[in-house]
């Protein structure tokens, strides 16, 4: 698959196994300079966690298999935040609004056997068999920067594929110029679904949205994995949406429904509150939320809150260079 | 207890209680001291460290305004000796909830947390409320209390100020679902509407010092 190098986004051409990329990313981690390893500080923090909040033990969780990929590379100066964070600080509100909701209450949602739809503005309409397209795709491991509206940030190494060659595959018409996509309802799953208040009061299904050129772009990524596995419910299994200059809610999880369309679709959050939150969404440290300031984020690295760093938050999340041409000419204060 | 004791609790009875307060309100920032290093707070602590404080201070200031209706429907004077330890806790609790916000969250750093109280309204909501709640804290020292004499009893009903302004920044602090805002704010509201008569009395006697009598004590 051709795509554009770039530091963000480089693909090595070895094909190799989770084990030797966990080695891998080690040595690249001494490398900086990051004393303890990654897996160490994870699994005391893992423990004690779930016996304190009460979370599923390890055997109730459910089960991610290793998938084989072409390992991604970090960029200089980012620091991979650690997988047990990754995995246990969500916004997936369809299990709770708490952090930690999403990774107590998700773990029975059945993720296999997945279909994801395909329809809309397209000559041939149809389905995808998730499982299927992870095992026969190339996956990628794509290491991004994850930016949330809330003022927090992460890196995560996900393993997907490009978004646009797969939409193409369904042969988008001229009307096309959207693309709007939908999130898992069953209320009999997502216990946020059934009940407003452990929901946070919005409407379901989860909805979100691009515009096609968005959608196309190569750093879109439709994720069907994490450090080295398949998603864990709570992270959108078995698979969501990564646009890694956009805030980390239009990373639509466990998606169903891909649909492609002429208007501007109704993206949820920007439903509840519009003049808080825009279709657009694209991270930008110099357009406030109206009640906090997206100057700076906390980033959730390895340490505790002592050591909490807060840093500047960069022009579309630091993919400025490759996605600022999307947006010239368009007004970024009033399309926010 | 025997029966009798039952019936009328007395000091014994209040001074437990009152090592009840205190013991639950530090046993929690004690659990901090040993939690927090051990990352039990998940993997984004300030947050929820603010979350936590924040709470159980609102929680703190509610169960203040509880004292004296208990006190008039147990019928156990007594009770109102808990006041003092408890709104000086929600002090403490509110102290440590700030003191988050401005030294692991905003880092200490000056610029953007000038920026922030001027921009957010609901963290200068916070903060008025905690000025205040520092002014009630400052003046319960026995001493000034006795020297402030009537002073004392009007200054310190800016709680129920305080009360509605804490509720307003818990509102205004939410991404999203008011239900949870909205439910303090309720028992907020109910116990101001149980001392009705009093509040009512109070905003008359401030807007009208030369007393006109049109049933201001109503
Ligand atoms: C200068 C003073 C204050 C500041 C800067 C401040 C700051 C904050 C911040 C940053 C949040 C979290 C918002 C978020 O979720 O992003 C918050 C929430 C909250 N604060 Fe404050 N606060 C102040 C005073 C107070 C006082 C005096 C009280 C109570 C006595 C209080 C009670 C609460 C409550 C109940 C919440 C909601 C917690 C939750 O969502 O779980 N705050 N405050």
């Amino acid at each position: 698959m051709l795509l554009k190098k770039s530091a963000n986004n480089r693909i090595l051409g070895s094909q190799i196994t989770p084990e030797d990329v966990y080695l891998n990313r080690r040595s690249i981690l001494k490398s900086l300079g990051i004393v303890a390893a990654t897996g160490l500080s994870l699994n005391s923090h893992a423990g004690i966690f779930d016996q304190l909040l009460g979370n599923d033990t390890p055997s109730e969780k459910a089960p991610r298999k290793p998938l084989a990929y072409t390992p991604g590379t970090l960029d200089p100066g980012l620091i991979l935040t650690p997988e047990s964070k990754v995995i246990n600080h969500n916004n997936f509100y369809e299990f709770g609004t708490n952090k930690t909701d999403p990774a107590r209450n998700s773990q029975h949602l059945k993720t296999e056997p997945w279909t994801l739809t395909v329809e809309g503005e397209v000559e041939k309409p149809g389905t995808i068999d998730v499982w299927e397209l992870m095992e026969t795709a190339q996956l990628e491991e794509r290491i991004y920067r994850m930016r949330c509206v809330e003022a927090w940030s992460m890196v995560i190494p996900w393993l997907g594929i490009e978004l646009g060659p797969l939409l193409k595959k369904f042969k988008p018409t001229s009307r096309a110029k959207y693309v709007a996509f939908e999130t898992l309802y069953d209320p009999e799953q997502m216990p946020g679904q059934k009940s407003r208040y452990l929901g946070g009061g919005i409407d379901y299904p989860y909805v979100e949205g691009l515009r096609i050129d968005e959608a196309m772009h190569p750093l879109t990524t439709l994720a069907l994995g994490l450090y080295g596995k398949t998603l864990p419910p709570q992270n959108g299994a078995p698979v969501r949406l990564v646009v890694p200059w956009k805030y980390g809610f239009k990373g639509i999880k466990s998606i169903v429904k891909i649909r492609l369309v002429e208007k501007q679709p109704p993206v949820t959050w920007n439903i509840l509150a519009p003049h808080e939150y825009g279709f657009y969404a694209n991270v930008n440290p110099s357009v406030d939320h109206p009640r906090w300031s997206q100057a700076s984020e906390r980033f959730i690295g390895e340490g505790g809150a002592f050591s909490s760093s807060r840093q500047k938050t960069l022009m579309f999340n630091g993919y400025a260079d490759e996605v600022a041409s999307l947006y010239s000419g368009l007004d970024l204060r009033k399309y926010f | 207890m025997t029966a009798h004791q039952m019936l009328k609790p007395g000091r014994k009875t209040s001074n437990t209680l009152r090592v009840c307060v205190h013991i639950g309100a530090l046993a929690p920032l004690l659990w901090l001291y040993w939690a927090i290093p051990q990352g039990v707070l998940g993997a984004d602590p300030v947050k929820e460290l603010t979350h936590f404080l924040g709470i159980g201070a609102l929680r703190l200031l509610l169960l203040t305004l509880c004292i004296s209706p208990l006190a008039r429907a147990l019928k156990f004077g007594l009770l109102v000796r808990l006041r003092r330890p408890l709104g000086l806790w929600c002090f403490v609790w509110a102290a440590l909830h700030f003191s988050t916000w401005l030294a692991l969250d905003l880092t200490f750093e000056w610029s953007l947390i000038g920026e922030e109280l001027i921009k957010r309204t609901y963290i200068l909501v916070g903060l008025l409320a905690l000025l205040l709640l520092l002014a009630l804290a400052i003046t319960s020292i026995p001493k000034l209390m006795r020297s402030m004499g009537k002073r004392w009893k009007q200054l310190h009903r800016t709680i129920y100020v305080i009360a509605l302004l804490v509720c307003l920044h818990f509102w205004w602090s939410v991404k999203s679902g008011w239900i949870e805002p909205c439910s303090y704010l309720i028992i907020a509201l109910y116990l101001l509407w149980l001392r009705r008569d009093s509040i009512m009395s109070y905003v008359h006697f401030k807007h009208r010092p030369v007393a006109h009598d049109n049933g201001a004590s109503s």
